[in-house]
């Protein structure tokens, strides 16, 4: 109601994390894509050159301990790291986000049932819960993607749960269940709406840890199998040769930790932009 | 006899917030005839908007009964209580936060048809402009979003859909409070045309004593989770009979009287207990007594 | 009703600004008013008539993008060009503000007496004894009987009333020439705005503040303000003493602003006589 809110709706410039985060994550993306056409060498032929050669200019990377050509292999890598991360995240964001929906619209007892399971959950790191789920299920890329899938799904319910149980008690909301609007549409037309933005929000940040899990996994040896050039499987056979060839741990690592960096940087602006949208009332 | 529209038989409310039990509502009668407005007036937390969401269906009382149209609704199934509800709609008080800022505003007012069993869109989209029309909006305004419209206008969106389901009964909960004056006028006139084209039933909450005395008929003075007085409208104005009523009706600036600054010396108001009566103190105007043991206690 | 010489503030021909899509906006075009000690001057008008802005301006707080012109003096000193340490003395010392909401300017995990002492210490270089007393006695001026016990509660354990007093009461503790209050009862109920509009009055005879009231109750204005200027657009279109502008209103705005001014005798007389009740006319 004071004066002062009309002018001040001017237009917020981008940050500059954003910028960094997106230029990052698009030449990542655009790597990982188009790998089989940048890459010189089949990443699962041996003997491509000689064995641990440093990085030279037919061997941007170097090679690893079967002569095979690391830039091919991280590129490589890269789609099946995104890939697992991108399963993992929506899968975990589709159920846990339907669960938090239920949590918030299903009646009190429900909510109140669900509510604490999730605060359990939520309570141990995902990393440890993809770790047990894979010790249970077994090693391999799918149960590994299954795992961190579902050890997305606490921390997915919760932000969900957060958001609709906010929205649910705006006078919009309660305007339409007086029209006599099922719960179902209601959540759907009206709710989802409005949480949505939001939730794409948070998958990105889950996307980094969802990438860093899978690493994770394929280092202990319990995700992606050894030939298979995933980035955690690259670093664990690169471990043996850390003193005369650290380029086969630089190089996957410095891809994990710019992936990571760039979906923190996009998600942690995003959500600052999202967040203090809604300016026009107080 | 018709039965009044809406009738709320001792209600009593309460609230346990972080270990604090909160009386919104200590008993609270009163009902609403069919076309009558009912204002609800009193100060902030006296418990106006837990009564209003309560007779439409939002929140639930602890005890007592809610009846519409000689009906109990309260011991329905859910499902007949939300169906009878539906003729209870609503006006929230912020015109921001009540209209969903990603739907058109069609879509919103149209929400209500589809849910009372209107399936064809295209039916929807000409009945959301007659209502658009009779809010004073044009009929184009329906695909457009909330954010393009001022306070004002929003409200009268609101109103819109607050008239899809074909109610009886309007609950209106400080529908004017966040407009400019020239506007609430606007509102309050428009209010009233259609309770007189549509013969609505209005509970009208306000703790603007001058909103309530422009479209109500009988006014409820509430304190403390309780009715303190209650009657026809220019009866409770130029006769207040409750020290409170006294209280709010003096507060009201006025021309012609000017702040001295000196403090007016505190009135005692009286607690009022369950067992307190009302008595009649002319035609439909009761004021709450406070009963002689309560008082010593 | 300002003394002959200078009056506590002046200002003069004051613009703000804004760089909008279809071009500059002005929130505030060219008004000009003075406000001397001892008196009430009312800053009348509907919401986005450039009230607030100017007081913003006053207190030389306006949002960054705005663009101020004009001039405005308080106690001699030109606003504009005193530098930023001494325009925080300035506001406080010389000028207090109280806000709409309460609950907002109060900080809710410090107690009262932690924030009313904080500007005393900061600006006055007051001992944290003195500043005590002197946040005492303020609490005692806006009529609170137990000082001691409102210094140790925190804000969300006072009514909205309270609250405003206590803010008011936080503001005075500075001995202010002037206060400007920009809204102070619009969040509060008719029966608790009648207490601060009397304590403002109070204030005005007793300590000789002189108070901007900022308001969009003509209401409010016509019981408390000695002058009162209306505001639409950013002009001041029309003032004088308050009773002069009520009664003999010379504007068409202030006219339309009184027409639509709903009391509760109007609003009686308004009702339409219906099946038979008793209606006045
Ligand atoms: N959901 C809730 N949980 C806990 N307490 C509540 C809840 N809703 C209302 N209350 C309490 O019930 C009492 C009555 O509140 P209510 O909102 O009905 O008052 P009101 O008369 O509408 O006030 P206002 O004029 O400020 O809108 C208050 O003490 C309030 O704090
Ligand atoms: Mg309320």
């Amino acid at each position: 109601m004071t004066d002062t809110s009309a002018p001040l709706a001017s237009r917020r410039r981008l940050p500059v994390s954003i910028l960094i985060g997106t230029g990052l994550a698009v030449v990542i993306v655009a790597a990982a894509v188009l790998a089989p056409s940048l890459i010189p060498f089949d990443p699962m032929r041996m003997a491509a050159g000689p064995r641990l050669a440093a990085p030279s200019f037919d061997h941007l990377f170097g090679t690893d301990e079967f002569g095979r050509d690391l830039f091919s292999r991280v590129l490589t890598g890269g789609r099946l790291s995104l890939g697992i991360g991108l399963t993992a995240v929506v899968s975990g964001l589709a159920i846990g986000g339907l669960i938090g929906l239920v949590a918030a619209f299903a009646g009190r007892l429900v909510e109140a049932t669900l509510l604490r399971i999730i605060d359990v959950l939520y309570s141990f790191p995902d990393t440890l819960i993809a770790l047990a789920l894979v010790a249970f299920l077994g090693p391999g890329i799918e149960n590994a993607t299954l795992a961190i899938a579902i050890s997305l799904v606490p921390f997915y319910a919760r932000v969900t749960y957060g958001l609709a149980a906010a929205e649910r008690a705006k006078p919009y909301v309660e305007a339409a269940k007086l029209a006599g609007i099922h719960t179902g549409r209601l959540v759907r037309v009206h709710v989802m709406p409005n949480i949505g933005q939001s939730l794409v929000v948070m998958g990105t940040l889950g996307f980094s840890s969802a990438i860093l899990s899978a690493a994770g996994l394929s280092f202990l040896g319990l995700g992606v199998q050894p030939p298979s050039p995933e980035w955690g499987a690259i670093l664990a056979s690169g471990r043996n040769y850390i003193n005369k060839a650290p380029w086969i741990l630089i190089f996957p690592g410095v891809a994990i930790c710019l992936t990571v960096l760039s979906f923190n940087l996009i998600g942690d602006s995003l959500r600052d932009l999202v967040d203090p949208r809604r300016k026009d009332r107080s | 006899m018709t039965p009044d529209a809406l009738t709320l038989d001792n209600i009593r409310k309460t609230f346990s917030s972080g270990g604090r039990v909160v009386h919104a509502l200590s008993g609270v009668s009163l009902s609403v005839g069919k076309g009558e407005t009912l204002g609800v007036i009193g100060e902030s937390g006296s418990g106006k908007s837990t009564l209003g969401r309560i007779a439409v269906g939002l929140e639930v009382q602890s005890s007592g009964k809610l009846f519409i149209d000689g009906e109990r609704v309260d011991d329905m199934s859910a499902v007949m209580r939300r169906r009878r509800l539906r003729q209870c709609q609503m006006i929230f008080q912020d015109p921001y936060s009540s209209l969903n800022p990603r739907l058109t505003v069609g879509h919103q007012i149209g929400e209500g048809l589809y849910a009372a069993g209107v399936s064809d869109w295209r039916e929807i989209r000409s009945t959301v402009a007659d209502l658009l029309e009779r809010v004073g909006l044009p009929r184009d305004f329906a695909d457009r979003y909330p954010h393009e419209f001022s306070g004002g206008q929003r409200q009268r969106i609101a109103i819109a859909r607050a008239l899809a389901p074909g109610p009886e009964i309007v609950v209106a909960d400080e529908p004017v409070s966040a407009l400019d004056v020239s506007i609430q006028a606007q509102i309050l006139d428009l209010l009233a045309e259609i309770r007189r084209e549509n013969r609505l039933s209005y509970l009208f909450i306000s703790h603007d004593m001058a909103v309530v005395a422009r479209l109500c008929d009988r006014v409820a003075v509430m304190h403390r989770g309780r009715v303190v007085e209650s009657g026809p409208i220019a009866a409770v104005i130029e006769n207040p009979q409750h020290p409170y009523t006294r209280n709010l009706l003096d507060a009201v600036p006025r021309f012609g009287r000017r702040r001295t600054g000196r403090k007016p010396v505190p009135v005692d108001l009286p607690l009022h207990g369950d067992g307190d009566r009302f008595v009649s103190v002319g035609e439909g105007h009761t004021v709450l007594q406070a009963s002689e043991d309560a008082a010593a206690g | 009703m300002t003394s002959s010489g200078n009056p506590y503030l002046t200002v003069r021909d004051l613009t703000v600004s804004f760089q909008g899509k279809g071009g500059e906006f002005h929130a505030v075009d060219r008004i000009g008013f003075e406000l001397d000690r001892g008196e009430i001057l009312a800053l009348v008008g509907e919401s986005g008539s450039g009230k607030s802005m100017t007081s913003l301006a006053v207190m030389r707080l306006l949002p960054q993008a705005a663009r101020m012109s004009g001039r405005i003096t308080i106690a001699g000193d030109d606003v504009a060009s005193l530098p930023r340490r001494q325009m925080e003395d300035v506001r406080g010392a010389r000028i207090g503000m109280v806000f709409q909401e309460p609950m907002t300017s109060l900080n809710p995990v410090l107690t009262i007496a932690r924030q009313m002492t904080e500007g005393l210490i900061r600006h006055q270089g007051l001992s944290r004894k003195a500043a005590l007393a002197a946040a005492r006695s303020a609490l005692d001026d806006v009529g609170f009987g137990e000082p001691d016990r409102v210094l140790s509660q925190y804000p969300h354990q006072l009514s909205g009333g309270m609250r405003q007093r206590v803010m008011i009461a936080a503001a005075l503790a500075l001995r202010p020439g002037i206060l400007i209050a920009d809204e102070p009862t619009t969040a509060l109920d008719v029966t608790v705005q009648a207490q601060v509009l009397d304590l403002l009055v109070d204030l005005k005879s007793r300590l000789g503040s002189g108070i901007l009231l900022i308001t969009h109750d003509i209401g409010v204005v016509a019981e408390t303000a000695d002058r009162v200027a209306v505001m639409r657009h950013g002009r001041i279109v029309e003032t004088g003493a308050t009773d002069a502008v009520l009664r003999n209103p010379t504007h068409d705005y202030t006219k339309a602003l009184l027409a639509s001014h709903l009391t509760v005798e109007k609003a009686l007389g308004l009702r339409p006589a219906e099946k038979g009740a008793p209606s006045r006319s």
